[in-house]
């Protein structure tokens, strides 16, 4: 298979969709002639000209709304928002009006509009520029979100999400653009909604979002060496959520931990600690734990982000506690 | 005012009027509905400003997009909704729009090219403007109107929106409806110019500013501005003066209104203007107009009739029509 980066793949997944549907454009800050902030748009104006590709002003409201019109009227928009914190600028378009449109309007739209952005921490970016905000819109009733951690992911879900008749929004890791991965070089497509079981293991069950994926990973290395065989889910999808997955693991293993990098408090680790122990409480051995970053904004301090992320040794340990009074 | 060579033929006087007295039946109805207590929710009426409403929509041609906004039913109902359908929806019925779920602040009909209401001061340009980019990349020969007032013109998207139209030469329509008020306070409030549509030089797009309560004044401005639209030449901006007789939303006591403006407010009636003026336009008589105002009175109250014997949703509905099911079709 050949090897793609992270960032190469999103690029593919656009040039492929474009070319299969003249209805798909795409619309962003500098997404145009200059391809882009990450070089993740590189060769598309080209491809398909200024009229598909569309640079934009720096009017992230504006713009977004411009998209769910046009996705109400026969396009299939891309949008992308360089920073996933931006994403704030745009929450009315995308929670009043894409999310709830086709309810408002008794079905008579689809909005097949995807949004893609690039989050997360650990590049030294600071408090405006590292969120990871999923937990926000998987909130909202008539958005899907997605966080592919792989090129791979990145490929097949973009492209499922372009196909997809909601909106969606695709939330990319920044930390991750450079890294590599076998992709697969036919046509590649991924449901949305289903879980991949990275690393199978009897011990724990470790569910993990975007770049924690890699950091769950290497505590499994790490936990090897002690006889804990952690099982690493990569959620993939935020909503919807593939509990079945989630819930089978843990009702095998009896221990659960979630590692993500957004806040601990309302987010995705609550979520799927609630939806356990609503069905399957008595499978527990212990008490399930949250592995997040402290509730401050992300820090710009190399020294103190490496602190504030989830790293592969703090997820060990937390497991290794998890696991002390196992029989 | 317009001098007869530039006066739209009778049959198209008459639609306007006609379409200005749907308008004022269905806002009377739906306040004598809302006051009785068979409307739910909240119902924000554009009882003076019909003109603008018929005006604007009549000036289009079918394929044409309007985004309106929460003061909508004249829009919907100049633009083709079914006034039916429209009612059903005030009175929460399965048969409305929405199903009965969204209410007066949301009623869209598609198929005629209206792409809703809204609850969202503002995003009708928002909207609008992707409408019409849609249109561009699709090379479609059609354009969109999209109504706001001066409340929504203080909204960032107005700029963001007015601003990407001008760059992109957008087949758009900006068509703001100054009724004086926007929520609960004056124009001043929330314009520092005394004519909003100055704005439009700073876009380097055409802004005009016309008498909202004259429908054939509103007609024509718009007929110019779709021309223009259709020819690839980009956005107008129009500003119609007009006045919001109600409060912002039904049982508003509208303490911010001059005691002149509470009592004499209904002397800013385009309807009675145009009756006034029937004996001096050419192929127009009072006694059709009269005629006409009858028969729009009688359907829309059918209509309103018709609704309120209607069923509720099903509690299944409550959970329809979140998501959408499938793919695209594309090959």
């Amino acid at each position: 298979m050949p090897q793609l980066k992270y960032y190469q793949a999103l690029t593919r997944a656009i040039k492929e969709e474009m070319t299969r549907d003249e209805s798909v454009i795409l619309l962003g800050e500098d997404v145009g002639a200059s391809g882009g902030i990450f070089a993740q748009t590189r060769g598309l104006y080209k491809a398909f000209g200024s009229e598909r590709v569309r640079d934009t002003p720096i009017a992230e409201n504006g713009f977004m709304a411009a998209a769910v019109g046009a996705a109400m009227t026969g396009l299939r928009p891309i949008v992308e928002i360089g920073f996933e914190d931006f994403l704030t600028a745009c929450m009315d378009p995308l929670v009043n009006q894409a999310a709830k449109l086709r309810y408002m309007l008794g079905g008579q739209v689809s909005i097949p509009l995807v949004v893609y952005a690039f989050g997360g921490g650990g590049v030294n970016a600071g408090p405006q520029h590292s969120q990871s905000l999923a937990a926000w819109f998987a909130h909202v009733p008539g958005l899907k979100v997605v966080m592919p951690a792989t090129p791979a992911d990145v490929l097949g879900l973009m492209k499922s999400s372009i196909r997809d008749n909601n909106p969606v929004l695709c939330l990319l890791n920044k930390k991750l653009i450079g890294s590599s991965g076998e992709v697969p070089a036919d046509e590649y497509l991924i449901p949305l909604g289903k879980a991949d079981i990275r690393r199978s293991g009897k011990d724990v069950t470790v569910v993990a979002f975007g770049q924690m994926v890699q950091s769950a990973l290497k505590a499994a290395e790490q936990l090897n060496g002690d006889g804990i065989e952690i099982e690493v889910i990569d959620a993939r999808s935020v909503s919807p959520l593939d509990m079945p997955t989630i819930r089978q693991s843990v009702e095998k293993t009896g221990y659960l931990a979630v590692v993500h990098e957004a806040h601990g408090p309302f987010g995705m680790g609550a979520e799927i600690i609630a939806s356990v122990a609503e069905t399957s409480l008595a499978y527990l051995k212990a008490s399930p734990r949250r592995i997040t970053p402290p509730f401050a904004p992300s820090p710009f301090t190399p020294v103190l982000e490496q602190m504030y992320l989830p790293s592969p040794e703090r997820i060990a340990t937390t497991i290794r506690e998890m696991l002390e009074n196992r029989a | 005012m317009t001098s007869s060579n530039d006066l739209p033929p009778p049959e198209t006087i008459e639609r306007l009027f006609g379409a200005m007295c749907e308008i004022r039946t269905f806002e009377l109805v739906a306040s004598e509905r809302y006051r009785s207590g068979d409307l739910p929710g909240f119902i924000h009426l554009s009882l003076g400003q019909e003109a603008c409403a018929a005006g604007a929509c009549l000036a289009l041609q079918e394929g044409d997009y309007i985004t309106s906004t929460h003061r909508g039913h004249g829009h919907c109902l100049a633009k083709g909704a079914d006034p039916r359908r429209m009612m059903a929806e005030l009175f929460a019925k399965a048969q409305g729009y929405g199903k009965g779920r969204s209410g007066s602040m949301h009623i869209a009909d598609v198929a005629v090219g209206v792409l809703g209401a809204n609850g969202i001061v503002g995003q009708s340009m928002g909207l609008g403007i992707g409408a019409a980019l849609s249109l561009q990349v699709r090379r479609k020969p059609n354009i969109v109107v999209a109504f706001f007032g001066e409340g929504a013109s203080g909204a960032g998207i107005a700029h963001e929106a007015m601003n990407m139209a001008a760059i992109w030469k957008l087949p758009i329509i900006f068509f703001c409806e100054v009724n004086r008020y926007a929520e609960l306070s004056p124009y001043a409030t929330h314009v520092s110019l005394a004519r909003l549509s100055d704005r439009a030089s700073a876009y380097g797009f055409p802004g005009e500013t016309i008498d909202g309560e004259d429908v054939i004044a509103v007609y024509a401005a718009v007929i110019e501005a779709a021309r223009r639209a259709r020819a690839g030449e980009g956005p107008s901006l129009i500003e119609a003066k007009t006045f919001r007789w109600h409060g912002h939303y039904e049982g508003d006591p509208q303490v911010y209104k001059t005691d002149d403006e509470k009592k004499n407010g209904e002397r800013f009636d385009p309807i009675a203007r145009m009756k006034e003026r029937a004996s001096s336009l050419p192929g127009v008589t009072t006694e059709r107009f009269i005629e006409i105002e009858a028969r729009a009175e009688a359907g829309i109250r059918a209509a309103a009739d018709w609704a309120a014997g209607l069923q509720s949703p099903s509690a299944a509905t409550m959970t329809e029509d979140v998501y959408a099911e499938g793919d695209d079709a594309a090959a």
